[in-house]
């Protein structure tokens, strides 16, 4: 902005100027967020809640809060050499939080024991936060994590799968209109879940991922959406909108023990508990095994993947249905727990808060998957229980939207990065790789 | 067949239905010509075309009843307004959700998550302001038959909605062909880079590209606004359909757009015919899937520079 023009007026001047802009960007920044958490509005008076928000004293703490930023940030422009210098030194070469091996296991062991120890001191609300919302969707972002940090892929209708597990784990069971051969124990029925989720992502992803990346995202948004239409339409199989009642809760029943999970939290959350770190350890073998190592490859260039002999269609087919598994299984473990399933619960707004956890723990890192989805599933629950600035619960998908583009613009490595994902999107920032499995195909075809 | 029996009916409705894909589907083709991305926020631009719209047309009709060149009046400025809302919300889309990534030349992915990102803030807080209810457009006009073809008969509706989008898709099409602008579209979608060093300010012809796209989305909403009324919710499922007519003519294309919107609003509403009508997003979902399988460079083959 060094030729900034002579003749304009103040007015262009103050346009011109990056700081005016900046700071004009802030205090947008700010009202807009006086209208996120204002009041609502109606159908009657559309301007209401506008008004509400912005003509009210309360938008005074906005701007101030958008001149504060605006502060912030020009200080921190101000000394931009200093600073550079300083988180260079933090993240030029990408290092492991925990450098040494052994200090790893005893933290990740620390982490379990406290997982294992604290929920039995929590009253029965909390534990039913803790499985409901807060360890399915654990489970659910880690099998997100395989589709979109490893293989770089949008998958945008990820609810389907669970939705597949579910309506499986109600039908072998025999809750379900139409009935299985033979009943099965919740137990023998997970394989069978997994395996119907695991067919409809093959069946869905081997036509679509041969095409432009991008494709996939809007046709799984599309399956999202046309799964709870089935679901709610073939009545006499699914039971229709109503939903399903009845399946039964996992129980043993085996060398002389016999144990039912019926219905208190606590049990499912210890189940839950070794299926999450199983599913940890097998998605941490698979990301430095062979197949974690090609799908790294197709991320930073498929065309270079695929001329070193890598299959690039089979690798994609292969995170798109261990994803949509890991959705199933979730889906399954869900059903049987709260005995219950309805297609209006499977909303593609589900498949966008999936994405959300993802994204905002971090894009290919377990840790990210499991502290980001902890993180923002406790958070609504927390609020609800101790209302902050009118924070209501309906809005929720206000804020999680205008996170997932704030993360975009400042920190698209999430909060917990995996250090090859950093470095990959760093390096593509500067053109060097794609940094996703979006670029296949994408020159004119025509 | 199911579907000879109301044969020209379906047609007629096929059609109304195909103009509203065939706007909305410029709208994603434009995008995708200059930017070779899906704009996933393109629903909540035909959703806000139709908000605008209704508070226009709620303060100028309120409970009057218009007639003749009053009703014409009220459809322009219904459509002005419309088009104009949707042109401001994809603006605003491009400045905040994806140029800061374009200075930073971000992954294609994170455009992608970005645009659901702000996709979904603007649904919700639609959904939060305006009530979550559906809101019904005044209508300027009285509906009723106008003429019968093959035994169909056309409603009013129907011809409004014919009339004016094709006088938007000549426009367009003129635009994108003759004018300076539409040259620089088109020299963008060729090659940015080179366009760039001839001259083209790319990040004006993506904002104004992006506005055209918002012209026509926003009208459409008003369009399917008048019939089916306004909510926070009214973008998915037309947008979804809209993106399958612009893969069904060759994204990237705006004449393949056009024809695919047609081809889509007949062919779903031949295929509803056959089953209920409970299942037309299936039909529509199934046609994606087959024309991906099938012959995924659309119709008319994809490319802006060529084919316009």
């Amino acid at each position: 902005m060094t030729a900034a023009p002579r003749r304009g007026s103040a007015l262009r001047r103050l346009w011109t100027s990056e700081d005016a802009r900046r700071g004009f960007a802030c205090v947008v920044g700010g009202l807009v967020l006086a209208v996120m958490t204002g009041p609502e509005g109606s159908s009657t008076a559309p301007t209401s809640g506008f008004t509400g928000s912005l003509f009210h004293a309360r938008v005074i703490g906005f701007i101030v809060f958008g001149l504060v930023l605006w502060g912030l940030i020009t200080v921190r422009r101000r000394y931009a050499t200093q600073v550079r210098a300083f988180s260079d030194k933090v993240t030029a070469a990408p290092r492991r939080l925990l450098p040494d091996k052994r200090v790893r296991a005893v933290v990740y062991l620390a982490v379990l024991a406290f997982a294992i120890a604290y929920p039995a001191t929590l009253n029965s609300f909390w534990q039913e936060v803790l499985v409901d919302q807060i360890g399915v969707y654990v489970l659910l972002a880690i099998g997100l994590n395989v589709v979109v940090g490893y293989a770089g892929l949008l998958d945008l209708g990820y609810i389907a799968f669970f939705a597949i597990g579910a309506y499986s784990a109600a039908y072998w069971t025999g809750a379900l209109p139409i009935h299985p051969p033979f009943h099965l124990n919740p137990f023998y029925a997970i394989p069978l879940a997994i395996i119907a989720a695991m067919l409809a992502g093959v069946v869905l992803g081997a036509p679509t991922l041969r095409l432009r990346g991008d494709y996939l995202a809007i046709v799984t948004l599309g399956f999202g959406e046309i799964i709870q239409i089935v679901a709610t339409n073939l009545q006499g199989v699914t039971g229709g909108a109503q939903g399903v009642i009845g399946i039964p809760h996992f129980s043993i029943h085996l060398l002389g023990i016999h144990y039912d999970w019926g219905i208190n939290s606590l049990p499912y959350y210890y189940l839950l508990l070794g299926f999450v770190v199983l599913v940890l350890f097998g998605f941490h073998f698979l990301e430095n095994s062979r197949v974690g190592r090609a799908w790294v490859a197709i991320r930073e260039d498929e065309v270079a993947a695929e001329s070193s002999g890598i299959n690039v269609l089979k690798y994609k087919v292969m995170a798109f249905a261990i994803g949509a598994s890991t959705s199933g299984f979730a889906g399954m473990l869900e059903a049987s727990k709260i005995s219950f399933v309805e297609p209006a619960d499977l909303t593609v707004q589900l498949s966008i808060l999936i994405l959300v956890l993802v994204i905002f723990g971090g894009m290919g890192s377990l840790p990210g998957a499991v502290v980001g989805a902890a993180v923002l599933q406790w958070l609504p629950q927390y609020l609800r229980v101790h209302p902050l600035l009118g924070f209501q619960q309906q809005d929720i998908y206000i804020y999680l939207g205008a996170l997932l583009v704030v993360m975009m613009i400042f920190r698209p490595e999430g909060i917990i990065p995996s250090r090859r994902r950093k470095r990959e999107i760093g390096l593509a920032e500067h053109g060097v790789g794609h940094a996703d499995a979006l670029s296949g195909q994408s020159g004119p075809v025509a | 067949m199911c579907f000879t029996q109301n044969f020209w009916n379906l047609v007629v409705s096929g059609l109304a239905d195909g103009f509203l894909y065939a706007l909305i589907a410029i709208g994603y083709t434009l995008v995708y010509g200059v930017l070779q991305l899906i704009n996933f926020a393109h629903s909540e631009v035909f959703m806000s075309g139709g908000f605008a719209s209704y508070f226009i047309l709620n303060a100028a009709i309120g409970t009057s009843q218009p007639h003749g060149i009053g009703s014409l009046a009220f459809l322009a400025l219904g459509t002005v307004g419309g088009g104009l809302g949707g042109a401001l919300v994809a603006f605003l889309l491009e400045r905040v959700a994806y140029r800061p990534l374009r200075r930073r030349n971000a992954p294609r992915l994170a455009f992608l998550i970005s645009a659901i990102g702000a996709s979904y803030f603007i649904y919700n807080i639609a959904g939060k302001e305006f009530g979550r209810n559906a809101l019904e457009i005044p209508s300027p006009f009285t509906n009723g038959p106008v003429f019968s073809i093959f035994g169909a008969t056309v409603q009013t509706y129907y011809v409004v909605i014919a009339v004016s989008a094709v006088i938007m898709l000549v426009l367009v099409d003129r635009v994108v062909a003759m004018t300076r602008l539409g040259k620089g579209i088109r020299a963008v979608a060729q090659d940015a880079e080179t366009a760039s060093l001839m001259g083209v300010n790319i990040d004006r012809v993506i904002s104004q590209t992006f506005i055209i796209g918002g012209i026509l989305g926003g009208a459409a909403g008003f369009l399917f606004g008048l019939n089916a009324g306004v909510v926070y919710t009214m973008g998915f499922t037309p947008a979804l359909k809209a993106f399958t007519a612009a893969v069904l003519g060759g994204i990237g294309n705006i004449r393949g757009a056009m024809i695919g919107g047609l081809l889509l609003g007949i062919v779903e509403n031949l295929g509803v015919a056959c089953t209920q009508a409970s299942w037309r997003d299936v039909v529509a979902f199934g046609i994606l899937v087959l024309v991906l399988l099938v012959r995924p460079t659309g119709i008319l083959g994809e490319q802006l520079g060529r084919a316009a």
